[in-house]
């Protein structure tokens, strides 16, 4: 008997949840139904913007529920219709150093379903091994929804940029629900989806003396207001107003540190980003909470990371940079800065295994660069991979990793550093 | 006795033991590495949720105000279903997240999961439960602490 739905659902719908299209298409639209119901969603509306992002890119063996359901998927004949991008690749031997044991960790163990589900992926609309990166909204990808864009994306730091600074509308959707919303071509109107939904109930003021760091004003921000949405002001200050590639990259990483300290899925920045160009302080709730932020709690936040490296005392091996992957023009000055760094202190080689993360159309725009030999010849790893994916591997928790990105710090075993400090350690400046 | 009562998500019936969170439970951090190690039981690897961190939830009543974290969440508590070492029930004092929401769905439609779900149980259910509580589920979304 067909699931007994509390939103209001068109002809169509009916027919599709009652399995007049097929018992899986059937089974798909039940789960997307029950999400909504779960969240007192009036209506399924469609998906406006067709290319879907998924969070799901890795073949990790444990993850035979989701073999499965894909297996009946493609069996059933379903698929995004107007293809999808994906999540980072967790594994790339051609360039990252492994050792043996981490080759087959990786290869054979850990991600052995990787091949297959590649399979899965290219049957059910993945556009091109091109694809593979969390940022698909940067313009080398191409999968950049409009204001005012309803999509069915999962990923904490795609939703969330695209929400806030695309002014695209999208809830925070698991793994898999993305997939089956952009498959049935309806999501439930709840949440993001609606005005009142993105109305900000926290009311943010930045209030330092020096441009904050978007890794830890984020995290602040995140763990502050969870999965409310907060509303900055004095930002704009050390930002600026124009949505430049240095703004949009800022935006990234402070969006995917609320977003994985804590849960938003929207921010607005006054005088920056879309919403709050266009309707101001309207878009705070009545009785809004109120959070103030200076050099102190910056600090006091930067503080309270636990260093959960077994040996804390000792040096870092390991530097993940690009958690989300770096933009062009973050990569570019990354680059710039550790040859500087290793120029001014007359050194030929960074002093552990650095490893920048970028998108692989970016990357390989960047490999045809004079900067890529010089980067390559002192030892800099660029890859395309998941930083997290690589932590997931159990022979990595002794290594000591080091990172810029609150994400990857919140994820994993990581050590985070302010960008300075990695820098440091990169170059050999800092014992 | 305490007795508080909740929307229900998915109805059932527990008694036994409370693992009680007063953040929220980050579900990729907590459940993943249990997962991949083929774990028989979930030990909560979340560095940054001191309540939780290393305990056993698995069969357990975990009690919490929402998850957070990655959108991978959903599908991560699908998978721990999937293998049987996930928590007899979730319960929340707010509105189930949407990541959790998925979770709990997918695990219902393409597991067969028993998953108990209780969200709305209130700030008070959270402030009077603590880890370590014998508490009794029942299938209205009554929540007891003997």
């Amino acid at each position: 008997m067909a699931y007994r739905h509390k939103m209001k659902l068109t002809p169509a719908q009916v027919d599709i949840l009652e399995g007049k299209q097929g018992a899986v298409k059937a089974k798909v639209m039940e789960t997307i139904v029950r999400y909504g119901d779960m969240f007192e969603a009036t209506e399924l509306v469609p998906v406006t913007h067709g290319e879907g992002h998924l969070v799901t890119s890795f073949g990790l063996s444990l993850l035979k529920p989701v073999y499965r359901i894909m297996d009946e998927l493609i069996s059933a004949g379903l698929k995004v219709e107007e293809g999808f991008t994906i999540d980072p690749r967790p594994y790339d031997p051609e360039n990252v150093s492994y050792n043996p044991l981490d080759r087959l960790m990786y290869s054979k163990i850990l991600y052995g379903a990787q091949e297959s589900y590649e399979k899965q992926l290219a049957q059910l609309g993945l556009k091109s091994g091109d694809s593979f990166t969390c940022t698909c909204y940067y313009p080398e990808i191409g999968n950049v929804p409009d204001k005012g864009d309803v999509l069915s994306w999962a990923e904490s730091s795609a939703v969330n940029y695209a929400n806030s600074v695309l002014g695209a509308r999208c809830n925070r959707n698991s793994g898999m629900i993305e997939l089956f919303g952009s498959i049935v071509g309806f999501v439930p109107k709840f949440g993001l989806l609606t005005d009142e939904g993105r109305k900000a109930r926290w009311k943010v003021t930045v209030n330092t003396t020096k441009k904050p760091l978007p890794q830890i004003l984020g995290s602040a921000i995140g763990i502050k207001v969870m999965e409310d949405v907060p509303y900055v002001v004095g930002l704009d200050r050390w930002i600026g107003n124009e949505l430049t590639d240095e703004c949009k990259s800022y935006l990234k990483d402070f969006g995917a540190a609320t977003a994985s300290n804590g849960a938003v899925g929207l921010y607005h920045v006054e005088n920056v980003t879309p919403e709050a160009r266009e309707f101001g302080e309207t878009l705070l709730c009545d009785g809004y909470n109120e959070y103030v932020i200076d050099d102190a709690e910056l600090e006091r936040v930067y503080r309270s990371y636990p260093v959960m490296w077994k040996h804390p005392e000792k040096k870092g091996t390991i530097a993940f940079v690009g958690c989300p992957h770096l933009s062009s023009t973050q990569l570019e000055e990354w680059a710039d800065r550790i040859l500087d760094g290793l120029k001014s202190g007359d050194r030929r080689k960074v002093a552990c295994q650095t490893i920048l993360c970028t998108p692989v159309p970016v990357r390989k725009a960047f490999e045809n660069t004079e900067k890529y030999a010089l980067l390559r010849k002192s030892g800099v790893e660029v890859t395309s991979i998941c930083p997290l994916m690589y932590t997931s591997n159990p022979l990595t928790k002794s290594r000591r990793i080091m990172t810029c990105s609150n994400k990857l710090r919140t994820y994993s075993l990581a050590r985070y550093y302010k960008d300075d400090e990695l820098l440091a350690i990169i170059t050999g400046k800092e014992e | 006795m305490k007795e508080f009562k909740g929307r229900v998500l998915n109805g059932g019936y527990f008694k036994g033991e409370a693992v009680v969170s007063h953040q929220g439970v980050n579900t990729l951090a907590s459940f993943q590495s249990s997962a991949i190690m083929h774990a028989d039981k979930v030990k909560i690897a979340d560095q940054n949720n001191p309540d939780i961190f290393q305990k056993n939830v698995t069969g357990k009543a975990l009690c919490l105000p929402q998850t957070i974290g990655s959108t991978t969440g959903g599908m991560v508590l699908q998978v721990i279903c999937s293998m049987g070492i996930n928590p007899s029930c979730l319960l929340f004092s707010e509105h189930i997240d949407s990541l959790a929401g998925a979770g709990v769905i997918l695990s219902v439609v393409w597991e067969n999961s028993e998953l108990i779900a209780i969200d709305q149980l209130g700030q008070e259910f959270l402030d009077t439960v603590r880890s370590g509580d014998i508490i009794e589920v029942t299938e209205d979304g009554t929540v007891r602490i003997l």
